[in-house]
């Protein structure tokens, strides 16, 4: 799948670039010297979408087979949404699609024709972050922070579910509306996997957004 | 994942003819299972018929006092409907027990009903699995098989359904609704939806191919209290070792389904029966003939002890 348009070149991708081509060498010319001369492979299907990404209008045709995330990472160059497992267990993807929050490398994004979504970098920027960005520094809600703006999509995201009364696993009483509680976020925010066990300060932090006392 | 060709479809006659038209296509709604499966080539379909923006996503009350469930309400709306909250607790409770809520917010009524095992050798496509790929062997079978069926299994397949709210459903009595290739509605009860493995367990349910499920219809509310008690490995966001699902009513009388133990939710009329003698009762009733491995045979005495402490919570 050829991006759009170029990344300048980084460091890491020169040193990943230079492992593959010494790769190739060892392993794929022998047997490519031994074939007729390749024809091009016949080039997949594509279809068009539009959908706006933090308030700026998109129109793409991609290949049927881009996920949401990787439209949103590598033809909108929209790196802050983050890819961990690619297979929904771990929320590093999470956005907000029409204010619902959702694994990004779950959905594809010709699914999403119409849509409005919200990523990280659509909540805030530096010198404005959102209130939940602003919780997240002050409680130091992360460590390596590579699933910090996935927690930062969901923990809005769960407040919101709150107030609109969506029970979860622990609300005791379905006939109730659930309330904000360290029990609750920690049920609600349970698809955000933190590897470096940052739990308690992000719960900390939610519950500082949120206005609750502890 | 193998390339396809995609169309989004606005009625669900447009989505059977569609599928008429274009063999080896799969509908697709909310795809957080289908997806899955096809960066893993488990499924590969070469066309994708989306039908997530079908009109079948509200929940509607029936002429006989029941809900009709559209089968694109999405979970986490099913689980928070104030009628589903108030009249079918079990369903909202089986809801939230599942999945992640991201998942929840994606995941459909139908393709809940239709999500594939979590059978780790299904999923690892190194190994063999009748269900995968027919004929090529169980490795499940004398395997790690902790997390497997101990009831309705057959020699070729023990995957159980991993399902919560089709537990909820099999309790209340759900029925699918389909409308076929040929435009022809049916109903299937949930009792009848899923097929035994035999030795056929690619085939799992009673959907014949192009078939759209467009709703799933709840008999009128029966009362009582609706209790899911969901026993996993962690706190949240996991399959079920094993799930109990009960409806008691004030006299002891009632009704108890089972998750994580066969390839379908596990419901007994006669242990139905059994539930004003206690959890014990009921489980040997539910659990007859059960066949058990070295590494799942603790399933047994973990549903009478869920099911106990369940049948206390419930006198309160």
């Amino acid at each position: 799948m050829a991006p759009s348009d170029d990344f300048p070149i980084s460091r890491r991708g020169l040193l990943a670039g230079g492992a593959a081509s010494v790769a190739t060498a060892a392993v794929a010319r022998p047997a490519m010297a031994e074939t007729a001369p390749s024809r091009a492979p016949a080039s997949p299907p594509t279809a068009k979408v539009d959908f706006e990404v933090n308030g700026t209008a998109h129109s793409l045709e991609l290949d049927t087979r881009t996920t949401l995330l990787d439209a949103l990472r590598e033809h909108l160059r929209l790196t802050g949404t983050k890819k961990g497992c690619d297979h929904g267990q771990c929320g590093a993807c999470t956005v907000i699609v029409d204010g619902r929050r959702i694994n990004s490398c779950l959905s594809l994004a010709v699914q999403h024709d119409g849509d409005r979504i919200t990523t990280i970098e659509g909540l805030g920027q530096p010198g404005n972050l959102h209130p939940m960005q602003e919780a997240f520094v002050v409680h130091d809600g992360y460590q390596c922070g590579y699933c910090t703006p996935g927690q930062i999509c969901s923990a809005v995201a769960v407040l919101e579910e709150i107030k609109a009364g969506i029970p979860s696993h622990v609300t005791a009483d379905l006939s109730v509306a659930p309330s904000v509680t360290p029990r609750e976020l920690r049920e609600r925010m349970s698809g955000n996997i933190c590897r470096c066990g940052a739990y308690s300060n992000i719960v900390d932090a939610i519950v500082d957004v949120a206005g609750v006392k502890a | 994942m193998k390339s396809f060709t995609y169309e989004r479809v606005d009625t669900p006659a447009a989505a059977t003819a569609a599928f008429a038209r274009t063999p080896g296509a799969r509908f697709i709604a909310g795809g957080t299972n289908l997806l899955d499966l096809m960066k893993l080539e488990i499924e590969t379909p070469s066309h994708l018929i989306d039908v997530s923006r079908l009109k079948l996503d509200t929940i509607e009350p029936t002429s006989d006092g029941g809900l009709r469930i559209g089968a694109m309400v999405r979970n986490t709306d099913l689980a928070a409907d104030a009628r589903i909250r108030r009249d079918y607790g079990l369903v909202s409770r089986a809801l939230v027990a599942g999945a992640s809520g991201q998942l929840r917010n994606k995941a459909t009524t139908a393709g809940n009903l239709l999500q594939r095992t979590r059978c780790p050798y299904f999923y690892d496509t190194n190994q063999p699995c009748n269900k995968r790929r027919p004929g090529s062997g169980c490795a499940a079978i004398g395997g790690f098989s902790r997390l497997h069926a101990v009831v309705g299994a057959s020699e070729a397949c023990i995957a159980t359904h991993p399902s919560d709210m089709a537990v909820a459903m099999q309790a209340l009595d759900a029925t699918v609704e389909t409308v076929d290739k040929a435009g022809k509605a049916r109903r299937i009860a949930l009792a009848d939806f899923y097929r035994a493995p035999g030795s056929t367990p690619h085939l799992e349910t009673a959907l014949a191919p192009g078939e759209l499920i467009t709703a799933v219809t709840l008999p009128k509310p029966v009362g009582g209290t609706h209790i899911y008690h969901k026993v996993r490995d962690r706190a949240s966001y996991a399959f079920a070792l094993v799930s109990v699902g009960v409806v008691v009513q004030p006299d002891g009388s009632g009704r108890v389904a089972l998750g994580g133990v066969g390839y379908k939710p596990w419901r007994v009329k006669a242990a139905d029966a059994e539930l004003p003698r206690g959890a014990k009762a009921v489980t040997s009733a539910l659990l007859a003939g059960a066949k058990t491995s070295h590494e799942n045979a603790y399933k047994l005495p973990l549903v009478e002890r869920t099911l106990a402490g369940v049948l206390a919570q419930a006198k309160g």
